[in-house]
């Protein structure tokens, strides 16, 4: 069952990643803007012939 | 390329009705050349996409005046950009008319328009427009332009509000959740076998576990929990017992105690309930911070004023910042422009409206060598004035830094929570110290027990969620219905306010919107004539009669001659068309004259008058309608011209108030506050702004809440006025939900002392009791307040 330790250990070393992952997009403003990205997604990209014109 | 025609169409670019003028380009139709210009940048530049995300997207461009030379002066340039430096400069600007998806893809473009630009983000919530642009290539006013011209003016003022906010919400908060949360479900997971129950050869795992929790409780107890502490702390220093005393008791125990048991193998300890009471908490705290990016409640009079003024200098004019501006300078305004300082007037037909300082709705006009107190919006044409007071110690200034306005609010009523606590904590500490006593006679081992366990599990943690809940759902529903509340705690002064006061210009009245009376006889020829001469007009007047006699064909109209403050003298046809004031027609004026009026002359023949009157905003009578049981008064800094139109809905006489000057406003108010009302004020301009500070419960009303408006407690679109009453109803019955949330976290702690004062209280209990409660009294606050909303119809 010692097993259980190093599983345990697993665990909260990948919590901690995630833990430091959302720091990191706090520090880097990802959640600045939540609502923008949403509409922008949606825009398309131009057609070439848009560009031409 | 463009031609006039005459059937009725909507603007490709901007929705309105091409009511006047109306210009085709490429089979498309436009309602002003604004909007035509528009266009064709987009199109140039092949951005017409703009047109296929939305339909109309556009803002009108009537009115055309483009004057940005103040964006040239290095002094204002570096105020307003982010960073900058030899090659590249970053500025964030804010676009009030930000509004939809095509507003997002076209200001994301700019780039295409304009090569030197890098790029441009959008933030939608926030209005504004990140930019990275190549200084050496485009200067900051030449992209300034470019937005205009594509049909997005950024509002520069002197005090950037925007800016300002973003600076300020730097809390770690959000950080703290995260690691509250983190600790929380670790420590959760760790605690689950011990609950269940360990065999006897698993023991080494209970101590292995009990490491670990004290391990996460540690952030969770002093970095997450560190704010309950100094502020206790604070609070017990200036004599105040609140609740963050007894909740930074039942960490500090909780955390003891933990650490006690897992060190002497008496216990799992609570750290679960510790880690999950501080998430919860900050939750709570995280829900109560309401922030409305596009709207400012600090905003004063910086942000009205323009941030340059032109000043004339040997012969030319040099756009000179605000704060520069000298006595002696010679300043020019054009039509539309506020006037910053004090000053005499030197040249020029000055027609000031002054309704946003003083209240008077009608524009004054100014003789030459007449002082011109800064405030006044010139409306007509350019004036030339001399600076006599530096914009510091001009009239509106001084009055803005009057004792009264700057004073602290500190008569604002005490929400429920804080006087409750007071009370919560000495009934707490008492049963705490009790069982500590009652047992430690027989046994002070269980006495101990007892009295840790009354602190922790009474730690009044849904009672602390309950209020924040609560309101923050009230606040999104009254954020859907346009009336914006600054924080949390004004729902609960909205509850207890006994009278309304109103202002009235602004307020009451909607500007240009008044109800046009036609006392002339009019045949179709002399409509048409009329309509002619009034369509070369820009004065409201003459647009709104313009509108009242519908589409006409417009005849040729010769000689015209506009006397502002006057009338209008013009050939159209064959006939000669006199319009405007009595004095001006009939060369007598009338002093009997309550109302406005415009009178008419063809041909030498007078042909009667058209009436003009005030049109009331929409929901006046719903809001006087209150007055069984409210106060309701009118507080106005104009004229009385109104009072018989005004009767009907102040029946009491007593109830109306004119000619009040601004501080007359905050001494009334005061007077009232003295006589044990709760004064909710509602105005809308500079000269209300005292009052709404003094106030205990500000209100502005305003077309559109990215326009100017001054100070206070709440904003409220002048759409929802009507509403009033209802947001005073619902407001009500969410202190009621207060109420009865707090019973409900009361009975928890009931049960949960129950088990407490024997001593006998087991981590699992606590572990179950502690985040059912919070469940509870979210779920009971969310419910109550969308079945109240529903009840009131805001939903």
């Amino acid at each position: 069952m010692s097993i259980i330790y190093f599983l345990i250990g697993c665990s909260i070393v990948l919590a901690l990643v995630f833990l430091l992952a959302f720091f990191w997009a706090q520090r880097h403003g990802q959640h600045d803007d939540l609502y923008t990205p949403s509409v922008r997604i949606l825009l398309d990209e131009d057609s070439p012939e848009e560009e031409k014109k | 390329m463009a031609t006039k025609i005459l059937t009725p169409a909507v603007c490709y670019h901007c929705g309105n009705d091409c009511v006047e003028e109306h210009y085709v380009l490429e089979d498309k139709n436009f309602c002003c050349v604004g909007c035509r210009g528009v266009y064709q940048v987009l199109s140039q530049s092949g951005l017409c996409n703009y047109y296929n995300y939305n339909d109309h997207p556009g803002a009108n461009r009537a009115r055309l005046d483009k004057r940005f030379e103040y964006l040239d002066e290095p002094s204002i340039i570096a105020d307003l950009v982010d960073y900058t430096d030899e090659n590249v400069t970053t500025v964030t600007l804010y676009i009030p008319y930000i509004h939809c998806s095509s507003c997002i893809w076209l200001l994301e473009q700019l780039n295409r328009i304009e090569p030197a630009i890098f790029y441009s983000r959008v933030d939608f919530l926030k209005k504004q427009v990140n930019v990275r642009f190549k200084n050496r290539e485009i200067s900051l006013r030449q992209l300034v332009e470019l937005m205009y011209d594509i049909g997005y003016e950024p509002l520069i003022s002197l005090q950037d509000v925007v800016k300002k906010q973003t600076l300020g919400k730097k809390d770690n908060l959000v950080k703290k959740i995260a690691v509250a949360g983190f600790c929380f479900g670790n420590v959760m997971l760790l605690s689950f076998p011990e609950y269940l129950g360990l065999s006897e050869y698993e023991q080494t795992f209970k101590h292995f576990f009990g490491w670990l929790n004290i391990l996460f409780s540690l952030p969770a107890a002093f970095y997450c929990g560190w704010g309950y502490f100094t502020s206790a702390y604070h609070n017990l220093k200036n004599k105040v017992l609140n609740i963050d005393f007894p909740l930074a008791l039942g960490i500090a125990v909780m955390f003891i105690r933990t650490v006690a048991e897992i060190l002497t193998h008496t216990g799992p300890g609570f750290a679960d309930t510790l880690c999950g009471l501080v998430f919860f908490l900050l939750v709570g705290k995280f829900v109560q911070q309401k922030t409305y990016y596009h709207i400012s409640f600090e905003r004063d009079y910086r942000s009205f004023f323009p941030v340059s003024v032109q000043v004339i200098e040997e012969n030319s004019e040099k756009p000179v910042p605000l704060a520069d501006l000298k006595v002696g300078n010679r300043i020019l305004i054009r039509h539309n422009e506020i006037i910053p300082a004090d000053a005499i007037l030197l040249k020029g037909d000055a027609q000031i409206d002054f309704s946003f300082v003083t209240g008077e709705s009608l524009p004054v006009s100014k003789t030459l060598g007449e002082v011109v107190y800064a405030g006044g919006r010139q409306m007509g044409e350019a004036l030339e004035l001399e600076v006599v007071k530096p914009v510091s110690q001009s009239y509106l200034t001084q009055l803005w830094n009057n004792e009264a306005f700057t004073r602290k609010q500190d008569n604002r009523m005490q929400t429920f929570s804080e006087k409750v606590s007071k009370y919560f904590t000495i009934v707490l500490l008492t049963i705490a110290f009790g069982s500590l006593l009652f047992w430690s006679f027989t046994d002070f081992q269980r006495g101990l027990s007892a009295f840790t366990a009354v602190l922790i599990v009474a730690c009044p943690c849904a009672l602390a969620l309950s209020t924040p809940f609560t309101m923050s759902a009230a606040l999104s529903i009254f954020d859907k219905n346009l009336f914006y509340l600054k924080n949390t705690a004004v729902v609960e002064q909205l509850a207890a306010i006994d009278t309304i006061v109103l202002d009235k210009t602004g307020t009451i009245t909607v500007g240009g919107n008044s109800n046009l009376t036609d006392y002339t006889k009019l045949d179709d020829a002399e409509r048409q004539l009329v309509y002619s001469v009034c369509s070369n007009s820009g004065h409201p007047l003459s647009r709104q009669i313009g509108d009242y006699l519908g589409k006409q064909q417009k005849l040729p109209v010769a000689a015209y001659q506009e006397i502002a403050g006057k009338g209008i003298t013009a050939q159209a046809g064959e006939h000669h068309v006199l319009m405007g004031s009595c004095g001006f027609v009939l060369g007598e004026k009338n002093p009997f004259n309550l109302s406005t009026e415009v009178h008419l002359m063809i041909d030498e023949v007078y042909k009667g008058y058209f009436s003009f009157k005030h049109l009331y905003r929409e929901g006046l009578e719903e809001v006087t309608g209150l007055k069984d049981q409210y106060q309701i008064l009118l507080l106005s800094g104009d004229n009385d011209h109104e009072r018989t139109e005004l009767a009907p809905y102040f029946e009491d006489k007593g109830a109306m108030h004119f000619n009040k000057s601004p501080q007359e406003k905050l001494d009334f108010i005061q007077s009232l506050q003295q006589t044990g009302r709760q004064v909710m004020m509602m105005g809308d301009g500079l000269n209300d702004s005292g009052a709404l500070k003094q106030s205990d419960l500000g209100v502005a009303i305003t077309d559109n809440v990215n326009n100017f408006s001054p100070g206070s407690d709440a904003i409220l679109d002048g759409h929802s006025l009507s509403k009033l009453p209802r947001f005073l109803k619902f407001a009500k019955n969410t202190v009621t939900i207060i109420h009865c949330s707090f019973l409900i976290s009361l009975s928890y702690n009931l049960v949960g002392l129950s088990f407490a004062v024997t001593g006998k209280l087991s981590a699992l209990t606590a572990a179950i009791l502690m985040p059912l409660s919070t469940a509870t009294i979210i779920s009971f606050t969310s419910i109550a307040t969308h079945v109240a909303a529903k009840k009131r119809k805001l939903l």
